[in-house]
């Protein structure tokens, strides 16, 4: 590779290559869109650093401290809901400061294309008194990334990088630099700062306070803060992808550009503001820098006029600081596209049987949360990761173990070693009846299919002794636990019936691999038989995207869909649907 | 050069990534600027999905903004009717002529549109094609979308030579040829 070569890149991959650059030895993660790509590309470079998916999010930040504490530059990267999760670590961090150069990577997803909510990291970084940088563009996020080890480095403080869906799943052109020789530093047994007991954390708080206020002043000067002077009728302050909406709606405007997102840089906003006529902020989310600058006693413009819901775009500054009419054409009312499970998907077998069984499910995070919406509608309810055991636990106790007869809990194999063995341990520590289904189709599906503790392969992968979750079940001393296979709906319902009834916890693993891992052999396909045909509609009732009803009420399977898992042969009554 | 926005739309699982990137390939070979902005995560599950496509000299959002695509490469019918208010008024509307059900559709809570086709050819330049049916005449009805992009390549500044030269960088050695077939079948054909 030549030294100054440009590629495309996506701004994941390019935090990736900038962690690699900088001279990262050791990164952790658990997979989150808009997260998942940074560990995906860091990997290429495994034969220069170590990198890991850990069960959560929190192991992962503790794990990348870890690193820091022995002296080397290290990373975590996450969604913005598993910051929540990290949290705990992050906020002791903190108070801890950093040895080798530590960095947490954030990804935010205002407009939830892929999530529960759309909480602004940026908060949470304040709160835990953590630096956060913000890149624009796959340029940035790269340089940005650098930036932020050298900032940590130099203020001894964990930086946050934020980013956002639509950086971190943007292609810009980056150019590549060679990677950086960072010696190790050495590790000194320092209580005062690697033991966090209240004599020693009243302390530290009094340290964070200092270098949070020293590196305020000093980002006045900071590269990675940047005034653009144009026109000074109109000035913005903005940051990261919005920075870039404002360049096209106002490409006359003056902007400051913020890299640094906290510490803000006061005197620097404050001789911006006096520069120009009208000030407005343009932040995604929620007014993070807002808040701060009119706190300050600056007039500015923000929420007030642009929303604290979903993404922005340059169409939505124009009409909102210009008035403008663009004169676009609304679009037309069409039907939605929601997404749904493919074709040959264990979960809809699953869902198939406890539609059936007209079994209520308190839900999880994973494919199988499009569960709850037709035509499988299982699910009930859908917290967090790992919330659905503990959910379904807390209903018990709230209405006892009759009203949780036609009750299950459904949780993948992926999202139960992140959270829900916690919730299990629980359940039966309490003496919950409850019945959980784990949904193990041997890997973490909705993010694209990475490995984890259950599984037997590595992020870097290796080949390693799979945990078996149903030994773990069983190992917590929960008598009844059965596997069995997904697509097996009869034995499946005998099952399901008789474990509810229990006055016991059970467990129902549910086997059967994702079928987008390719594992399983396609030995047939379905196709219909419109002679025998009945029009009933029952192969359709699981909502199989190979299926269609055609214009006479008969069925038709699409044969590039068809994977030949047999749900809808095995539904029809009339013997109307054959393999080919 | 002013900021050219290309817009690819279609359901997830169709094949928009593989597009996306040959265009951002021959771009980037172009010496252009270019910003790609994609799907992922749980919209890709048969979803409706789209990608944006822009550049020119300098490039700064990389989405594309309603009324501003120049071009809008729609690999079905409802998605096309579903992003065509994204094209700018002398803008081309470049239809896979396929019908894929979604699921209120199948499910009786909505229906599909009629005259979907007809109805955008009075406000927008449509070119319409049965990509699938030509894919599987030439073998593999997978290639269906880089005909269309052939297609919509000729609304594009690019030669097929240079359009060859990043298939045969992007796409596995074993499926070069056929998608190179694919290619000159939209790019050359009537």
């Amino acid at each position: 590779m030549s030294e100054k070569q440009k590629v495309m890149m996506l701004g994941n991959a390019a935090i990736a290559r900038g962690a690699y650059e900088a001279g990262v030895k050791v990164s952790a993660a658990y997979p989150g869109t808009p997260s998942t790509e940074v560990s995906e590309n860091l990997v290429q470079y495994k034969d220069e650093l170590y990198c890991e998916w850990s069960p959560n999010e929190k192991v992962a930040t503790e794990v990348a401290i870890g690193a820091s504490m022995a002296g080397v530059r290290s990373m975590c990267a996450m969604k913005h809901v598993g910051v929540n999760v990290a949290s705990d670590p992050l906020y002791s961090f903190s108070y801890m400061g950093i040895n080798g150069g530590f960095v947490l990577v954030a990804a935010d997803d205002p407009g939830c294309y892929s999530s529960q909510n759309e909480q602004d990291s940026r908060m949470v970084a304040r709160a835990a008194h953590v630096a956060v940088i913000e890149p624009s563009d796959s340029q940035e996020a790269k340089d940005f990334t650098k930036a932020a080890f050298e900032i940590s480095e130099k203020y001894d403080t964990p930086v946050m990088l934020r980013t956002t869906t639509r950086l971190s799943h943007s292609q810009g052109m980056v150019t590549l630099e060679q990677r950086q020789d960072i010696p190790d530093k050495p590790y000194n047994r320092d209580i005062s700062r690697n033991v966090m007991m209240p004599a020693m954390a009243r302390a530290r708080h009094i340290e964070v306070e200092k270098r949070e206020k020293r590196l305020e002043e000093e980002s006045c000067s900071l590269p990675i803060n940047r005034v653009e002077m144009r026109d000074t009728s109109i000035g913005v302050i903005t940051s990261g992808i919005p920075y870039q909406y404002v360049r096209e709606a106002l490409p006359e405007a003056s902007v400051l550009k913020l890299g640094l997102v906290n510490p803000l840089p006061r005197k620097l906003i404050e001789d911006f503001a006096k520069k120009v006529d009208s000030l407005y902020i343009v932040e995604e989310l929620d007014p993070v820098i807002e808040l701060q600058v009119k706190s300050w006693g600056i007039k500015c413009t923000g929420k007030e006029i642009f929303t604290v819901q979903g993404e922005y775009s340059a169409n939505m500054i124009r009409k909102a600081v210009a008035h403008a009419d663009l004169g676009i054409e609304s679009p037309a009312e069409v039907p939605a596209r929601p997404p749904i499970l493919c074709a040959g998907c264990p979960h809809r077998s699953v869902f198939t049987v406890l539609k059936k069984l007209k079994i209520h499910a308190a839900g999880d995070i994973g494919c199988y949360t499009l569960g709850t919406v037709p035509p499988l509608s299982v699910i009930d309810t859908v917290v967090c990761m790992g919330a659905s055991i503990s959910a379904l636990h807390g209903m018990e106790k709230a209405k006892g173990k009759d009203y949780i007869k036609n009750w299950v809990a459904v949780i993948g194999d992926s999202t139960f070693m992140h959270t829900g063995i916690n919730s299990l341990m629980n359940m039966f520590y309490n003496q919950a009846t409850g019945t959980v289904l784990i949904l193990d189709n041997s890997t973490t599906g909705m993010t694209g299919h990475q490995d984890h503790a259950a599984t037997g392969k590595t992020l870097q992968g290796d080949i390693v002794p799979a945990i078996s979750i149903y030994e773990m079940c069983k190992a917590i001393g929960i008598r009844s636990v059965t596997e069995v296979d997904a697509f097996d709906i009869e034995t499946l319902e005998k099952v399901v019936k008789e474990e509810v009834q229990k006055d016991e916890v059970s467990v129902i693993i549910t086997k059967s691999p994702c079928i987008m891992l390719g594992q399983k052999k396609i030995t047939h396909k379905c196709a219909s038989d419109p002679e025998k045909c009945k029009k009933c509609g029952m192969c359709l009732s699981p909502g199989c995207p190979a299926l269609t009803k055609c214009e006479d009420g008969t069925i038709a399977i699409d044969d590039t869909l068809c994977t030949g898992c047999d749900l809808c042969k095995k539904l029809c009554k009339f013997d109307a649907i054959k393999d080919v | 050069m002013n900021t050219k926005n290309i817009m690819i739309v279609g359901v997830g699982g169709q094949g928009t990534v593989l597009a996306s990137r040959l265009l951002g390939g021959i771009i980037m070979d172009g010496g252009y600027e270019v910003k790609i902005s994609e799907v992922h995560g749980m919209a890709q599950r048969g979803g409706s999905v789209v990608t944006f496509v822009r550049y020119g000299d300098e490039v700064c959002e990389p989405i594309v903004e309603e009324g501003c695509a120049d071009v809008l490469i729609a690999f079905e019918r409802l998605e096309a009717l579903r992003y065509a208010h994204f094209l700018k008024k002398d803008g081309v509307l470049i239809v896979n002529d396929q019908r894929m059900d979604p699921m209120p559709v199948v499910m009786g809570s909505a229906t599909y549109p009629e005259n979907i086709i007809e109805d955008l050819s009075k406000k927008y330049k449509v070119i319409s094609v049965d990509a699938i049916s030509k894919a599987k005449e030439l073998g593999n009805a997978k290639v269906f979308n880089v005909i269309v992009l052939g297609i919509a390549a000729k609304h594009m500044d690019f030669t097929i030579e240079q359009w060859n030269a990043v298939i045969e960088r992007e796409v596995k050695p074993k499926f070069v040829e056929i998608n190179k077939t694919a290619f000159k079948e939209g790019f050359c054909g009537s």
